[in-house]
């Protein structure tokens, strides 16, 4: 069944059993992000220096289990190394289920390719990377372009 | 005669659809309903053979497609027992039609700081926002209705919250989140007797109850054709004639005027001075068939047909362990229109397991967050039933719930 291709074992294993989860001190950035077809809800804390990336949020399997690979791929990275899994993370879900992702560089968040072929969940997926890019920006650290969300 | 709704089936092409090699079962029509072939045949055919533009031609076909609208508007007016179908106002949908009140009612009522508008916590964001916008205009106050732990409207402070500085009061009839059916004639009777308007959200109602506006007693009411066996485009206001007759127009342009001078505009009568430019013409027509084709079935039977359906799912619903549902759960005052909650499953997550398996339900805030609110939930699950569901259907959809916790359990 194409829902397998979605729910991968190893995004139900980070929605049940989250990396990080919860907001703490210090930071240096923090941002909340909003999807408004849905009412997804997420927070993201970052320290300018990324030894910590908290978060909170309500929402889907798929948005969670997000936050939570992001949070186990990117805390005590360089903003540069961030910058690239960032790129590459965006550019899997946005390509139609067609890119063949590099485990190398995205770790767990390969298991998101399925997601890139369902439309409706892409934004699901992008909503905690977002909401960390805008909270790094707020931290002071620039981790590369906006990229036009199309979903 | 028993409801034969293996008959009404047959007459919606969609209905027979695969979805992810699954039956379709369809349980999304608060939605947006499906449509009966006699609708999308009207519609061709007006467009096949009578097109024209409406209200402006001399010629055979502008008189074809004229009378045609005109007749549509005749059937919509029957249908809701209007005084006369220059009650009848089309507009593109209900979210257009509560934008109209607000706006040229708004303005005849000369709204002033001090003023009060109540609507209520149960509303669909379309009879939210337009109020909020003719505060912020007129610095006139936004006041609020409750919802009782059991998902009715809690009635309890309507003598303070309906008071002699309320202007107008703007209710939904049938919630497209809890279901329930509002018993409105205490709040209108109400309304009256402090001297202000009452509008109606019948976006829900009018398309599965009998609804009658001389004995409903509002002023005003709002609803939309592509919940209703139309086709999208098409919306309607019911107002009092002697209303409508002070109002100042909402949108300019064609149609709408008397006459028109480089010096100034003096406007038609209802309806057509709330009729700007051409109007949705094969979608009147298309909304006039759909109106046949409820009145050939019946409402009290559709309505009967849906109550059934309903007490079934919620008995069914119950019984899924780890539902719970946000709601009237019983079928007394309610419609068929059921909102739940599956015990740690996210309703984004139950609705893609759900439509893997040909089920569509909708998930999300349904245009009602502060329902939502209300709850404490961000989003909520909906199941919604119409004339052509059937209790096989409600079976699937535990079934699916139940594929929901296996994935997730
Ligand atoms: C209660 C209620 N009011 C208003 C609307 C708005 O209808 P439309 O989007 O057709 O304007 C809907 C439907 O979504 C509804 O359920």
């Amino acid at each position: 069944m194409m829902l397998d291709s979605l729910y991968q074992e190893i995004i139900l294993d980070h929605y049940k059993h989250p990396h990080g989860r919860g907001l703490r001190d210090p930071y240096d950035g923090e941002a909340h992000h909003v999807n408004p077809t849905c009412g997804d809800e997420i927070t993201v804390r970052v320290a300018a220096d990324f030894s910590d990336i908290s978060y909170d949020g309500l929402g889907c399997s798929i948005s969670q289990a997000s936050a939570s690979v992001l949070h186990e791929l990117l805390v005590g990275r360089t903003s540069a190394e961030i910058a690239g899994i960032h790129e590459a993370f965006v550019e899997l879900m946005q390509g139609r289920g067609q890119g063949e992702p590099d485990e190398d560089v995205l770790g767990d968040a390969v298991a998101f390719a399925g997601v890139a072929r369902f439309p409706a969940r892409v934004k699901c997926a992008l909503l905690p990377w977002m909401a960390f890019k805008d909270a790094a920006a707020r931290a002071g650290v620039d981790v590369g372009a906006s990229p036009e969300v199309k979903a | 005669m028993t409801f034969d709704v293996a008959r009404v089936r047959a007459d919606f092409p969609i209905l027979s659809r695969e979805i992810n090699g699954h039956p379709l079962v369809y349980l999304d029509s608060a939605n947006t309903s499906q449509k009966p072939r006699q609708v999308l045949d009207a519609m061709r055919v007006h467009n096949e053979r009578h097109n024209g533009n409406v209200s402006r031609s001399v010629h055979t076909l502008g008189t074809e497609a004229t009378s045609a609208y005109e007749e549509a508007r005749a059937k919509i007016a029957a249908f809701i027992n209007a005084g006369t179908p220059d009650e009848i106002v089309f507009t593109k949908n209900s979210t257009e039609a509560l934008n109209l009140i607000a706006h040229s009612a708004g303005q005849m009522l000369a709204l002033k700081p001090g003023d009060e508008i109540v609507i209520s916590e149960m509303e669909h964001h379309s009879n939210i926002v337009p109020w909020q916008l003719l505060c912020e205009r007129t610095g006139a106050t936004l006041r609020w209705f409750g919802i009782t732990d059991d998902g009715r409207l809690d009635e309890s402070g309507i003598a303070d919250l309906i008071n002699e500085r309320t202007r107008l009061v703007s209710v939904v009839h049938m919630s497209n989140t809890l279901g329930t059916i509002n018993d409105v004639s205490g709040i209108i009777a109400r309304a009256h007797d402090v001297g202000a308007l009452v509008a109606l959200d019948c976006s829900q109602s009018v398309p599965h109850l009998p609804v009658d506006v001389r004995g409903l007693g509002a002023d005003f009411i709002a609803f939309t054709g592509h919940k209703m066996l139309g086709p999208t485009g098409i919306g309607v206001l019911w107002g009092r004639f002697d209303l409508l007759a002070k109002m100042p127009p909402f949108l300019g342009g064609g149609s709408m005027i008397e006459t028109v001078t480089m010096g100034g505009t003096t406007y038609a009568a209802p309806p057509a001075r709330f009729e700007a430019g051409t109007p949705p013409i094969a979608e009147a027509i298309g909304l006039g068939a759909a109106v046949d084709y409820l009145t050939g079935l019946g409402m009290a039977e559709i309505h009967q047909h849906e109550q059934d359906i309903t007490a079934y799912a919620l008995k069914t619903l119950i019984d899924v362990p780890g539902v719970r549902i946000f709601g009237p759960t019983t079928p007394e005052g309610r419609g068929g229109t059921v909102s739940f909650a599956v015990d740690g499953v996210h309703p984004h997550d139950v609705g893609q397991i759900l439509d893997a398996l040909g089920v569509e339900v909708r998930v999300g805030h349904h245009c009602a967050k502060p329902t939502c609110a209300r709850f404490g939930v961000p989003a909520m699950t909906r199941a919604s039933f119409y004339l052509y569901t059937t209790t096989d259907e409600i079976d699937a959809l535990a079934q699916g719930l139940d594929q929901v916790k296996k994935v997730f359990g």
